[in-house]
């Protein structure tokens, strides 16, 4: 099993394939950084030698975020939401859907699992 | 969808006006809006508006992070207190009965 950046350990399937195990590198991406390293996208990943995997390793590192540092702009990105105060970063602080999305049904994504409510069985019966 | 580029953003133009106006007197006080779909632009920072939020005017001090954003994202237009039978109900009992 080939070792790329560190910790990712792709495994026995065509290298575009095995890239995406990256943690953002999706399949336009993974293509693109084969083509960019010039390797055979369809070969499988335990047979690119030394060479290729550190053309590819350094691709990564130098044109790409990814993994540890994708991971940390992200949550610097929300966090900035949330430090201003703005409605998307209301959202986020409350594990709501961030974008609008109705939460009467559905979005349990962001809400979790159901926390059933005692005593509440429906809007008929309140009404009444 | 986001907005087309050629347009540019969207500012009041009146809102706009008063900064500036503002800017030139150096005065602090806060400017009260309607405009909460204007877009905060570079020139907005560090002035205070008061955005209104349907009932009343929130205060907003304009910082360079703000920039990009609308001025109503940060004028909550709704106000959540908790479901009924929740901790909170039982806290403040029964206010809500007719």
């Amino acid at each position: 099993m080939p070792r790329i950046l560190g910790v990712d350990i792709p495994g026995e399937k065509p290298t575009h394939i095995s890239l995406r195990y990256i943690y953002g590198i999706g399949p336009t991406l993974a293509l693109r950084i084969c083509d960019q390293a010039n390797v055979d996208p369809q070969r499988r990943a335990k047979e690119l030698n030394e060479d290729e995997i550190s053309r590819l390793a350094n691709i990564l590192d130098r044109e790409y975020v990814v993994e540890g540092p994708l991971r940390r702009q992200i949550q610097q990105n929300i966090g900035r939401l949330r430090d201003i105060g703005s409605y998307r970063g209301n959202r986020h602080r409350r594990n709501l859907p961030v974008r609008g999305q109705r939460t009467k049904t559905n979005a349990r994504t962001r809400k979790g699992p159901r926390k059933t409510v005692a005593g509440k069985k429906g809007v008929k019966e309140l009404r009444g | 969808m986001s907005r087309s580029l050629k347009k540019g953003p969207y500012v009041d133009e009146r809102l706009f006006a008063k900064v500036v106006k503002i800017g030139k007197s150096s005065s602090r006080d806060p400017i009260k809006t309607w405009s909460r779909d204007c877009t905060i632009i570079p020139e907005f920072v560090g002035v205070t508006f008061m955005v209104h939020n349907g009932k009343q005017f929130f205060k907003l001090y304009v910082t360079e992070d703000m920039v990009g954003h609308k001025l109503g994202e940060f004028s909550p237009t709704r106000v959540f207190r908790g479901h009924s039978g929740g901790k909170a109900s039982k806290a403040a009992p029964a206010s809500s009965a007719k």
